[in-house]
């Protein structure tokens, strides 16, 4: 608590070059390409909350998706991008449109006006997302930049995907840090999940060290700013 | 109400005994005559066998059952079916018991129902649970007669409130109807019994000599239900038509025993100023456990438990039989040590509090309590585990591991001496554990919320429920309770057009049968033991060993491979986690555990025996009592700084290393001084005095920071003042509350208990680290979009008295107003020692997460310039 007010001078929202395009890690969780005026978020998970009173009768708050959308709204008033790209698993499942509340519905489409809204399909919701405006991509090339809901199997460079939640754990005397994290390693990058339910994958994980074969950084999103950690600092579950 | 060891237990059963010997020849099967309620599974099952011998000799028609959460299923409907006459439980299978169909059946001729162990199950949410179990028993058997059976407590009356009814109840739909069909409850069922507190006549034949009757009747079968008037449901708790007095029991006390025969094991030397191992005692314990047949080594921890074995056994040179018992370990490990000991086959145990309660533990003559004693009462009752018999007197030991546990164990033996309780106050019922009522109650049957309210608030816990609130938790059972209405359509209990509420449908019924209960146990992991491959060193084999045990998930979070930790009696290597199972190997001999401590049960010091201790230092009188070296230590802290008086708080600052110190004594406990320290580096970070972090133990607090505390008290005559004032409560502790782990710990809990998140779904395959969404990812959303929810209030009721205990932190605050005893000192004190002794065992509160990231990163940063 003491020092944590006064590291602001340092990266709220550190930079880093991939395949020669340069990203803004938003603290948010959000990744922006000042050059392209694009703003990129993954894994919103909209409607989680309601998925679980539909299916498993567990009534948990349901204000995630206002919360999600309320973050992004700070993130699109901070950078007013052009384009907003949402890389797939927006909704928690391909029903999670018809259950959203019309003031989320509004603010989706205050969030979509005058600019251009892409959808790229992820593993949740596959199909086209309904009445929710904005259009509709399997995946999409920005400049050297590729970007897809999952990250390919062999190396990729300049491949910005999602679906991994990646997290980093620092674990430090007697205490455990758990943070969503981008991963990189120069070549490729994953991003965090920003949706307000969305849970986490720990980085050190198969599923995400098979990607990075020459280890990587993760840079964990802080109470105040991103922080960069070394594999070596990351701790598995 | 008796002491330990009075035999109370078989007490309880006698006038059920004798109804039931005297029932004529039986021409129908009997329902369910005596039902038994015992927090433990383990003590359900000890007494049945009690009861099973003297029934046996007697050749008494009385057949004695017993249902737990190993009792197969064909003997579960079978008992349904088929009532024994005594059946013995636990409080959530008694919750289960009455959300059954056939309950109103079931229990309409139960006669007698017995609470043992009443004063250690009030004390918990699981007491709130049974406190609603009763009064809907009281509702569906008018008549029943409650008997609690307590050690002694400091409030009996909240005892006996807790058995009666503190209210009119309304006729179950189904009470009193031709279900009835035994003739014994005939005659002594009907109409409202008179008098208040009257026993005389009641002795005979109906099993009434223990009866705790209130004063208030519950009505009979044949009266009819006066038209209830509901004008207390407009939210006030005052309810009409009652004499003075709430209703309650009647009292049977059992006076004294023999006295017990305590002692503290003065050593005749210095002990250290901190530390709680007692490392020191450890080859007094061990001549002591030579010297008797069998010892009972009580500690406060299971860590403490890990460490006291593992000495005695470094000293047991006659190798006897000494084992371990707490609640980590694995369950048949325990199983085989219970047994063990009922055979007289050990000559020590060591344990937690994990056997605490009246279990019969075969012929222990010697208790040892290493450690602090906490609290009075709950000295006594470990005490009174020794010599398990009332005409002998209890021997035990105290074995204070510092000086302040010294003073401790001091106050311990003068208010044992008086016979002085400090147990809890009773409690205010939670709503997570009333939802979970609630949705029972739709399980079992129809319910009118109206007369569901009635029968809430008849439950002592529960009086003051307002009507407002209760609408609340049905809503809440409902659809959530959320302002933004988006889960109507999925309701779990349905409001039909006759106005009763009923459950949704048979899985929801399901998901509440599988989930009830309070105990909400940490996550945790297994420990299993692995093999390392000797060909490829650092290569451990999963699956490969037994398991030890299970330890926090929390804890198994900041293990990294390679540490080495104290558990199940040995030292292990923690070699990594493997799906549920965290992976050990055994470490060298001779490696001495690296990670300190893990979680287990710390208890507060009681308020009272911390009244006790101030007083004690306080007077200089009172030294002579105490061990010479203690009055030698407290004198030098006189002599250097101050002792403060009874009521005062004193407050240390000097100067030590780069840092500036501040110390402060309020011996209030740790729990309640880990919130002080949240509270106080707030404030110093707004004063600009950069505290780093802060330690903490149950008699003080020490804080340290970059800037010079004396100086700015020095300027500011207030400063130190108003650092303490009682406004610390207000927005500080909002603020700090809403990011706190503990708050958000306290939150699952609830969470978990009201059944937003059920712990086991219908058709799905029990597992421990289950794929759930993180209760702190909606604890965080929900405070920001409903802060008013009401399992937010719930759990801001809990952290009250829970792991923050801020109700005593008020107090304390309250009491030590313009009482503040500040000293600028050039160097630490005598007593200040004690508290900076803690500084790096324990972890360092002040510290926030991006101070231990930048940490994290710095390293990064190093290997890069490198």
């Amino acid at each position: 608590m003491a020092a944590g007010l006064r590291l602001e001078k340092t990266h709220k929202h550190p930079t880093l070059l991939l395949a020669g395009e340069t990203l803004v890690l938003d603290l948010c969780g959000g990744l922006w390409l000042p050059e392209h005026r694009t703003l990129i978020v993954s894994d919103l998970h909209l409607e989680k909350g309601s998925s679980y009173a539909a299916r498993s009768g567990q009534f948990l708050p349901p204000y995630d998706t206002r919360e999600t959308l309320a973050c992004l709204h700070e993130a699109v008033v901070r950078h007013d991008p052009a384009r907003v790209v949402a890389l797939g698993d927006s909704f928690h499942d391909a029903r999670g449109p018809e259950r959203m509340e019309p003031g989320d519905r509004a603010m989706v489409a205050a969030l979509q006006a005058g600019r251009d809204w892409v959808w790229i399909a992820g593993n949740h919701d596959a199909a086209v997302n309904e009445g929710v405006g904005g259009r509709y991509a399997e995946a999409l090339t920005i400049g050297s930049l590729v970007l897809r809901h999952e990250p390919s199997p062999e190396t990729m460079p300049g491949e910005i995907a999602g679906h991994l939640h990646p997290c980093g754990k620092v674990a430090m005397r007697g205490r455990a840090i758990r943070r969503r994290c981008f991963v990189t390693d120069g070549t490729r990058l994953v991003m965090p999940a920003f949706g307000a339910y969305a849970g986490g994958l720990n980085v050190r994980d198969k599923a995400i060290e098979s990607l990075f074969q020459n280890g990587f950084t993760a840079h964990l999103l802080g109470d105040g700013r991103v922080f960069a950690i070394g594999r070596a600092q990351l701790a598995r579950d | 109400m008796a002491p330990t060891g009075a035999g109370k237990t078989l007490a309880g059963f006698l006038p059920s005994l004798v109804a039931l010997s005297q029932r004529g020849p039986q021409k129908k099967a009997a329902g369910l005559h005596t039902l038994y309620v015992s927090p433990l599974k383990a003590l359900a099952v000890d007494i049945a066998r009690n009861l099973d011998a003297p029934i046996a000799e007697m050749a008494l028609p009385v057949r004695v059952e017993t249902r737990t959460g190993d009792t197969p299923a064909h003997k579960r409907t079978r008992q349904i079916s088929r009532p024994p006459d005594i059946l013995l439980t636990t409080p959530e299978q008694l919750a289960l018991l009455i959300a059954h169909r056939e309950a109103a059946e079931f229990f309409s001729g139960l006669r007698c129902v017995v609470l043992d162990e009443l004063h250690a199950l009030v004390t918990s949410k699981r007491g709130d649970l049974l406190s609603l179990a009763l009064a809907r028993l009281h509702r569906l058997s008018p008549g029943l007669a409650a008997i609690g059976l307590s050690a002694t407590v400091r409030e009996p009356d909240e005892l006996r409130k807790y058995l009666v009814p503190q209210g009119p109840l309304p006729a179950h739909p189904t009470a009193g109807t031709p279900f009835r069909l035994h003739e014994d409850t005939a005659n002594t069922a009907t109409g409202p019994s008179a008098g208040p507190l009257s026993r005389a006549g009641d002795e005979q034949g109906e099993g009434r000599a223990l009866s705790e009757r209130g004063s208030t009747a519950p009505r009979g079968d044949d009266v009819p239900d006066p038209e209830p008037s509901r004008p207390s449901r407009q939210s006030s708790p005052a309810r009409e038509g009652w004499q003075v007095g709430p209703p309650m029991a009647d009292l049977v006390t059992v006076a004294g025993g023999a006295k017990a025969d305590l002692r503290m094991l003065d050593l005749g030397r210095a002990l250290p100023i901190s530390g709680h191992t007692a490392w020191h005692s450890m080859p007094a314990i061990y001549d002591l456990i030579r010297e008797h047949r069998t010892t009972l080594v009580f500690v406060n921890t299971r860590l403490q438990a890990e460490y006291t074995f593992q000495e005695l056994w470094r000293l047991n040179e006659d190798a006897l039989p000494i084992a371990i018992h707490h609640g980590s370990l694995d369950a048949q490990q325990r199983r085989r040590v219970e047994a063990a000991m009922a055979a007289g086959q050990l000559r020590a145990i060591v344990c937690t509090a994990t056997l605490d309660l009246g279990i019969d533990w075969g012929d222990v003559d010697l208790v040892v309590n290493v450690g602090a004693p906490k609290g009075a009462s709950r000295i006594m009752q470990r005490i009174g585990r020794a010599n398990h018999r009332m005409d002998e007197p209890s021997k035990a030991y105290l074995v204070p591991g510092n000086r302040f546990e010294m003073l401790e164990c001091q106050a311990a033996l003068d208010a044992v001496e008086e016979a002085a309780q400090d147990t809890p106050d009773a409690r205010q019922g939670a709503l997570d554990v009333l939802a979970q009522h609630v949705l029972g109650m739709a399980c079992a049957d129809a319910f009118d919320p109206l007369d569901l309210y009635d029968e809430i608030v008849s439950a002592a816990p529960y009086a003051g429920l307002t009507w407002e609130t209760f609408e609340q938790v049905v809503d809440y059972v409902a659809t959530g309770g959320y302002a933004l209405r988006a889960y109507e359509r999925f309701a779990k209990i349905l409001r039909g057009p006759d106005g009763l509420w009923r459950v949704r449908d048979a899985r929801t019924a399901q998901a509440y049968r599988m989930n009830v209960g309070t105990i909400v146990e940490a996550a945790r992991v297994k420990v299993r033991l692995g093999r390392t491959l000797r060909g490829k060193p650092g290569t451990v084999l999963p699956k490969s060993g037994r398991v030890l045990g299970e330890i926090e998930d929390e804890f198994a979070e900041t293990l990294t491979v390679g540490d080495t930790f104290l558990f199940a009696g040995e030292t292990l290597r923690f070699e990594g986690l493997a799906e549920d199972e965290c992976l050990v190997t055994r470490a060298p001999a001779g490696t001495d555990p690296a990670i300190p401590s893990y979680a287990g049960a710390k208890f507060p010091l009681s308020t009272f025996l911390a009244e006790r201790v101030r007083a004690l230092i306080a007077d200089p009188f009172a030294w002579d009592r105490l061990p010479k070296q203690i009055g030698e230590y407290l004198l030098q802290q006189r002599r250097r700084s101050v002792l403060p008086g009874e009521r005062d708080l004193l407050v240390e600052t000097f100067p030590r290393g780069k840092r500036y110190y501040l110390t402060a004594f309020p011996f209030e406990g740790r729990l309640a001084h880990q919130t002080l320290g949240m509270l106080l580096t707030r404030r110093l970070e707004r004063d600009g005095l950069r505290p780093l972090g802060f330690a903490a133990n149950d008699y003080g607090i020490a804080i340290w920071t970059t800037r010079d505390v004396s100086e700015r008290a020095a300027l500011d005559p207030d400063f130190i003042g108003d650092l303490f004032a009682v406004d610390m409560l207000g927005d500080d502790l909002e603020a700090w509350l809403d990011e706190s782990a503990m708050m958000k710990r306290t939150f699952r809990q609830c969470a978990v208990i009201a059944g937003l998140i059920e712990r086991h779904h219908p058709g799905q395959k029990k597992s421990g680290r289950q794929v759930t969404i993180s209760t702190d990812l909606i604890y965080d959303v929900l405070r920001k979009h409903q802060p008013d929810h009401l399992l937010l209030r719930a759990a801001r009721q809990d952290a009250a008295t829970g792991l923050l205990d801020v109700r005593r932190l008020g107090m304390m605050l309250e009491r030590i107003q313009g009482r503040i005893i500040h000293r600028s000192l050039d160097r630490v004190s005598p007593l200040s020692v004690s508290v900076m002794l803690e500084i790096g065992r324990e972890r360092v509160y002040g510290e926030g997460a991006d101070e231990i990231l930048a940490e994290a990163e710095a390293e990064l940063l190093q290997e890069a310039l490198s």
